[in-house]
C-alpha cells in the first residue's frame, strides 16, 4: 500500500463507522420500537433505548395477529412467504439449468429463437404488464394459490445466462471424456454438470430466495384471501389497514421478523451471496 | 486389441477449413504410432476423428474389422488421454477411473478389481480416495492414464499428454509411457508437436504438415533419410542446415556437385555432420564467418553465416576453437552426408 | 452465439429441456405483453360493455394529460435522486473499505445486509423514522427549525421515498464498487504515486476513470431499480401523495388499471414502460457485450 498514514486511516475508520451506524439506524429503531408498548407511541417521540414489552409484542404478532385490521397471525404469513420463496428459488434454478444445458450442449433448429424468447423476460418485468398478467392468472384459476404466487415468477433469463456462462467455462474435454466413458446427455447432466454447478446453484439460491421472499406487487395483485398473504405485503396491510395511527410496536415487531430470514441468509452465506450477486449481473 | 485402418480420411469444417486432406494409414495391432507436426497441421483433428469426437467428412475408418465412421466414441472401444487430463474434478480418483466401467454396466466388484489392478500398475493406489485437485501434476497425469487403461481398450489415443508437465517430469513420464506400452502391447496413437518426444516414443512416426502425411517411418529412418524438405527441417534439433546449391557453386566444389542427382538445388546437412577439417572422402567446402557461439555443456552450437550469400548455418562443435577468431574459416561436409532436395517439389532427388 | 465444439445429437431432448422455461415465458410474459399492446389500442366504456378500437388515441391522451406528465417528471426526479444518492454513498464506503486490510470483511458484512430488506419494508422503516408525531428525525429537524411533514409537503415526501429507496440499494452498489476497486492493479496506483500524484489526485485521475465501466453499469441498473422495483416503497408509504408528488409511473399504471379500472390508459402506460425497459436493457447489454462477448 502506498502511504497509508495513520491520520487518513483514522479518518477512513471514522467515516465507515458513521456510515455503518447510518445504515443500521433504521433497523435499530425498529428493534427498539418493537420492545415498547402501545402507550409509548402516544406520548411523543420514540425512546432510543429498549423497553420491556418485547416478549409480549412478538408473541402477539406471531400467534394472535390483529383481528381488527383483518391480518392473520403472521406465523401463517411467514409460512406462505417461505413456501413462495423456496418454490421460486428452486423453480428458477431447475428450469434455468435445463434451458442452459439445452442451449449450450445441443445444436438444434430454432436454438437462437428460443434464446431470444428467454432473453425477452428481462425486458418484461411484472411491473410493466400488471393488468394483463393478472388477467391471465385469473383466467387460469390461479388466484389465491401457491401456484399462482410462484410459477409465473420462475422464468428467469438472468439465471439461465449465469448457468450458460458457467457451462461455457467448463473445458470441452469434460464432455469428450464423459462421452468416451459412455455417458449420454442425461447422464452427463446428472453426473458431471450438476455436481460441477453446485457452488453456482447455491449462490443463485441465495439471491433468488431473497428475491422471492421480498416479492410485493405480485402477491398484492393475486391474493385476496388472507390465508395466502405473504409477510412483506402483510406489513403494508398493517400500516395502512386501520383508520387510526398504526400500532407501531406491533408493526415494527412484524418488520423485524419479516426482515430476519433474508438477512440471516445473507449473513451466513455472505460469500455465496456476493458471488451470486456479482455474477448474475455480469 | 486391434489394428486401425484409415482410408482416404478428410475433414472439412463448416467454415471451409480443410484440416485433414485424404490420409491413408494402417496402424498394426500393438503398434505405437506418433503423429507429429507443427500446430495446425491436423494431427489433433485426425486423432479426434479416430476417437469419434469429430465427424468424418469423407473416407473410411476401421478399428479391427469394423467400419466405425458412424459409431459414438463410447462404442469404438478406444480410450483417450487428454492434454489437460479432463479429470472430473468432483469425483475421487477411484470414481474417475470407475465412471466409464459403471456406464457400461459393469458389476461393482468387477469394477473394484479392475480399478485396483490398474491403480497398482500406475502406482496411484494410495491416491484412490483423493480428488484430482489434491494431486500433483505428475499424479494427475497418471490418473488420466489410469482412466484410459482401466477399460483395456482396443486402442489408446493420447493427445499431447505430457505438455502440461515440467521438463524433468516430462522425460520421466515419457520413459514410463514407453515401458507401459511395451508391456501392454496396446495399439497406441500419440499426438505431439515435440519432435524429440516423437523420436523417442514411436515405433513409427507419421509426420504431418497442412493436413497431409509428409512421411511415415521408424524414427531413425525418418531422421536419417527425410523424404521431404519439410521433414528435413522439422525433425532433428538443431534444425538441419539447408543450403542453396548456387550459394556454394564455386570451382572447388564443381566435382562434388556434379555427382548430385539432377534437379538438386538444395543441400541438407545435419549440424553434427559439418566439419572443420577436410575429410578424405569426397566433400564440399565453403567459407563462413561466426555470428554466435552458444556453449550448451556436452556440446556447443556454433552459429555462422555463409560468406557467399549471407545464409545462416548452425554446426555442432566440441569446444570453442581459435579458428573462429578469424574473419572467416572453411567448413566441410562429406558427400555421403548430404541430403539432396528440389526446392519446388519439396522432395528428395535421390529416391 | 457459441455452443460447445462438440454437442449432443438428439432430435427432441433439447426442446423438452427448454419446454418449462419457454412455456412459462410464453404464458406469463409474452402473452400478457401482447395483450397490453393490443389493449393499448382499445377503449372500454365506463361499464365495460363496449370496446372500440381507437388507434393511438390512448397514447396521445396520455401525453396531453397533466397527471401523466407529472408522473414522468416525478419518476425522473425520483430515479435520478435515488441513483445518485445511493451510488455516491456506496462509492465513498467502497473506497474507504478498500483501504482497510484486517477490517475489510467486517465492514463489508455490516454494509451488505440491507440488500435483504424488501423495498416495501425499507419504505415502512423510514416512514416510521420520519413520522411527524413520533419519529426521531422530525424531532431533530424541528430543532433546526424545519417543520417536517411528508403528509402535506410534496418535497418532504419525495425526499423520504428517495432516502428509503437509496438506503436499500447502497449494499448492492457498494459490493460492485468494491469488486471494481479490487480489480485495479495496485501497481498502477503505485506508479501514479511515484509520478507524484496526491491521494485525491490519484483517485480522480486513475481510480475513478478505471471504475467508469462499473459506474456506467450501476447507473443503468440503479435507474432500472428506481423505476421498476420501488413500487413497494411508494405503495407502502406515500401511496403516490401528497397531491401526486410521489406518483411514479409504475405506481400510476397500477392505480389506473386496478383502482380506477381504466384499462386502455393503463395498457398504453404499460407499453411506454416496456419501451423504456427495452431501451435500458439494450444499453446494459451493449455494455456487457464489450466486456464479456456474448
Amino acid at each position: 500500500m502506498v502511504e497509508n498514514d495513520r491520520w487518513s486511516r483514522m479518518l477512513a475508520h471514522a467515516i465507515l463507522i458513521l456510515g455503518v451506524a447510518l445504515v443500521i439506524f433504521p433497523v435499530y429503531v425498529a428493534i427498539i420500537a418493537s420492545t415498547h408498548d402501545g402507550q409509548t407511541f402516544l406520548s411523543g417521540t420514540l425512546p432510543l433505548l429498549p423497553g420491556t414489552q418485547a416478549w409480549q409484542n412478538y408473541t402477539t404478532v406471531i400467534f394472535e395477529g390483529r383481528s381488527r385490521a383483518g391480518t392473520p397471525p403472521i406465523a401463517q404469513m411467514l409460512w406462505n412467504s417461505f413456501i413462495m420463496a423456496m418454490t421460486i428459488a428452486l423453480g428458477k434454478i431447475a428450469i434455468s439449468l435445463l434451458s442452459a444445458f439445452a442451449i449450450v450442449y445441443f445444436r438444434f433448429p430454432f436454438r437462437m429463437f428460443f434464446f431470444w424468447i428467454i432473453f425477452m423476460t428481462l425486458m418484461l418485468p411484472v411491473e410493466v404488464r400488471i393488468v394483463p398478467t393478472f388477467q391471465v392468472v385469473a383466467d387460469l384459476g390461479m388466484l389465491n394459490s401457491f401456484a399462482g404466487l410462484s410459477i409465473p415468477l420462475i422464468a428467469s433469463a438472468t439465471a439461465t445466462f449465469l448457468f450458460r456462462q458457467f457451462f461455457m467455462t467448463i473445458p470441452e474435454e469434460m464432455l469428450e471424456a464423459a462421452r468416451m466413458d459412455g455417458a449420454g446427455p442425461l447422464k452427463f447432466f446428472r453426473d458431471i454438470l450438476l455436481p460441477l454447478s453446485i457452488t453456482n446453484i447455491a449462490a443463485l439460491f441465495v439471491i433468488m430466495f431473497i428475491y422471492g421472499w421480498n416479492q410485493y406487487l405480485w402477491p398484492l395483485l393475486i391474493t385476496t384471501d388472507p390465508g395466502y398473504y405473504t409477510i412483506v405485503m402483510g406489513i403494508q396491510r398493517m400500516v395502512t389497514g386501520g383508520d387510526s395511527e398504526p400500532l407501531w410496536h406491533l408493526v415494527m415487531a412484524t418488520v423485524v421478523i419479516a426482515a430476519l430470514p433474508p438477512i440471516l441468509v445473507i449473513l451466513f452465506m455472505q460469500r455465496l451471496f456476493v458471488k451470486g450477486l456479482t455474477e448474475t449481473e455480469k | 486389441m486391434s489394428s486401425i485402418r484409415i482410408h482416404n480420411l478428410s475433414k472439412v469444417y463448416a467454415d471451409g477449413t480443410h484440416a485433414v486432406k485424404g490420409i491413408d494409414l494402417t496402424i498394426r495391432d500393438g503398434e505405437f504410432i506418433v503423429l507429429v507436426g507443427p500446430s495446425g497441421c491436423g494431427k489433433s483433428t485426425l486423432l479426434r476423428m479416430i476417437a469419434g469426437l469429430e465427424t468424418i467428412t469423407t473416407g473410411d475408418l476401421y478399428i479391427g474389422e469394423q467400419r466405425v465412421n458412424q459409431l459414438e466414441p463410447a462404442q469404438r472401444d478406444i480410450a483417450m488421454v487428454f492434454q489437460n487430463y479432463a479429470l472430473y474434478p468432483h469425483m475421487t480418483v477411484y470414481q474417475n477411473m470407475a465412471y466409464g466401467l459403471k456406464n457400461r454396466g459393469w458389476q461393482k466388484s468387477a469394477i473394484e478389481e479392475r480399478v485396483r489392478k490398474t491403480a497398482q500398475m500406475l502406482e496411484i493406489e494410495h491416491h484412490l480416495t483423493r480428488k484430482p485437485k489434491a494431486l500433483s501434476g505428475g499424479q494427475r497425469q497418471r490418473v488420466a492414464m489410469g482412466r484410459a487403461l482401466v477399460r483395456e481398450p482396443a486402442a489408446f489415443l493420447l493427445d499431447e499428454p505430457l505438455s502440461n508437465l515440467d521438463a524433468k517430469l516430462r522425460v520421466q513420464m515419457r520413459v514410463e509411457i514407453k515401458q507401459l506400452q511395451r508391456r501392454l502391447q496396446t495399439t497406441s496413437l500419440y499426438v505431439t508437436h515435440d519432435q524429440l518426444e516423437a523420436m523417442t516414443l514411436g515405433d513409427r512416426l507419421v509426420v504431418l504438415n497442412q493436413g497431409q502425411i509428409e512421411q511415415v517411418g521408424a524414427p531413425l529412418e525418418v531422421y536419417q533419410r527425410p523424404e521431404t524438405l519439410f521433414v528435413a527441417s522439422f525433425i532433428g534439433s538443431p534444425n538441419m542446415n539447408l543450403i542453396p546449391v548456387q550459394a556454394i557453386n564455386h570451382p572447388l566444389n564443381q566435382a562434388a556437385l556434379a555427382t548430385l542427382p539432377q534437379q538438386t538445388d538444395i543441400l541438407g546437412v545435419r549440424p553434427d555432420k559439418l566439419l572443420l577439417q577436410p575429410p578424405t572422402t569426397p566433400h564440399i567446402q565453403f567459407e563462413c564467418s561466426m555470428t554466435l557461439f552458444e556453449p550448451a555443456g556436452a556440446e556447443s552450437h556454433l552459429y555462422m553465416r555463409l560468406c557467399s550469400d549471407e545464409h545462416n548455418l548452425v554446426m555442432r562443435v566440441e569446444s570453442m576453437s581459435e579458428l573462429f577468431q578469424q574473419p572467416s574459416f572453411t567448413v566441410y561436409a562429406e558427400i555421403q552426408h548430404l541430403h539432396p532436395f528440389n526446392q519446388s517439389s519439396g522432395k528428395r532427388t535421390d529416391s | 452465439m457459441q455452443t460447445k465444439q462438440l454437442t449432443f445429437n438428439h432430435r427432441w431432448l433439447p426442446y423438452l429441456l427448454l419446454a418449462p422455461q419457454v412455456i412459462i415465458t410464453a404464458i406469463f410474459f409474452l402473452w400478457p405483453a401482447a395483450q397490453a399492446m393490443y389493449q393499448s389500442l382499445l377503449r372500454q366504456d365506463a361499464f365495460g360493455f363496449r370496446t372500440t378500437f381507437v388507434g393511438l388515441d390512448n397514447f396521445t391522451a396520455l401525453f396531453a394529460d397533466d397527471l401523466y406528465l407529472n408522473a414522468l417528471k416525478v419518476t425522473l426526479v425520483f430515479s435520478l435522486g435515488t441513483t445518485l444518492l445511493s451510488m455516491s454513498i456506496a462509492l465513498l464506503f467502497a473506497v474507504m473499505v478498500n483501504r482497510m486490510l484486517r477490517s475489510r470483511d467486517l465492514y463489508t458484512t455490516f454494509l451488505v445486509w440491507p440488500y435483504a430488506i424488501a423495498p416495501a419494508i425499507a419504505g415502512v422503516l423510514w416512514w416510521f423514522i420520519f413520522n411527524p408525531s413520533i419519529g426521531i428525525l422530525p424531532y431533530l429537524l424541528e430543532m433546526l427549525g424545519i417543520n417536517w411533514n411528508h403528509r402535506a409537503n410534496g418535497n418532504h415526501a419525495m425526499i423520504l421515498v428517495i432516502i428509503a429507496a437509496a438506503w436499500k440499494q447502497i449494499s448492492y452498489n457498494f459490493l460492485f464498487f468494491l469488486a471494481g476497486l479490487q480489480s485495479i492493479p495496485q501497481s498502477l496506483i503505485e506508479a501514479a504515486a511515484i509520478d507524484g500524484a496526491s491521494r485525491l489526485k490519484r483517485f480522480w485521475t486513475i481510480v475513478f476513470p478505471l471504475l467508469s465501466p462499473i459506474t456506467f453499469f450501476l447507473l443503468v441498473v440503479n435507474i432500472v431499480y428506481a423505476m421498476f422495483d420501488t413500487f413497494g416503497v411508494i405503495h407502502a408509504t406515500t401511496e403516490g401523495g401528497p397531491a401526486q408528488a410521489t406518483n411514479i409511473l409504475v405506481y400510476k399504471v397500477y392505480r389506473d388499471g386496478f383502482v380506477s379500472m381504466n384499462l386502455g390508459s393503463s395498457a398504453a402506460q404499460s407499453v411506454i414502460l416496456m419501451a423504456i425497459v427495452v431501451v435500458l436493457t439494450v444499453i446494459q447489454f451493449r455494455y456487457i457485450e464489450r466486456k464479456v462477448n456474448y
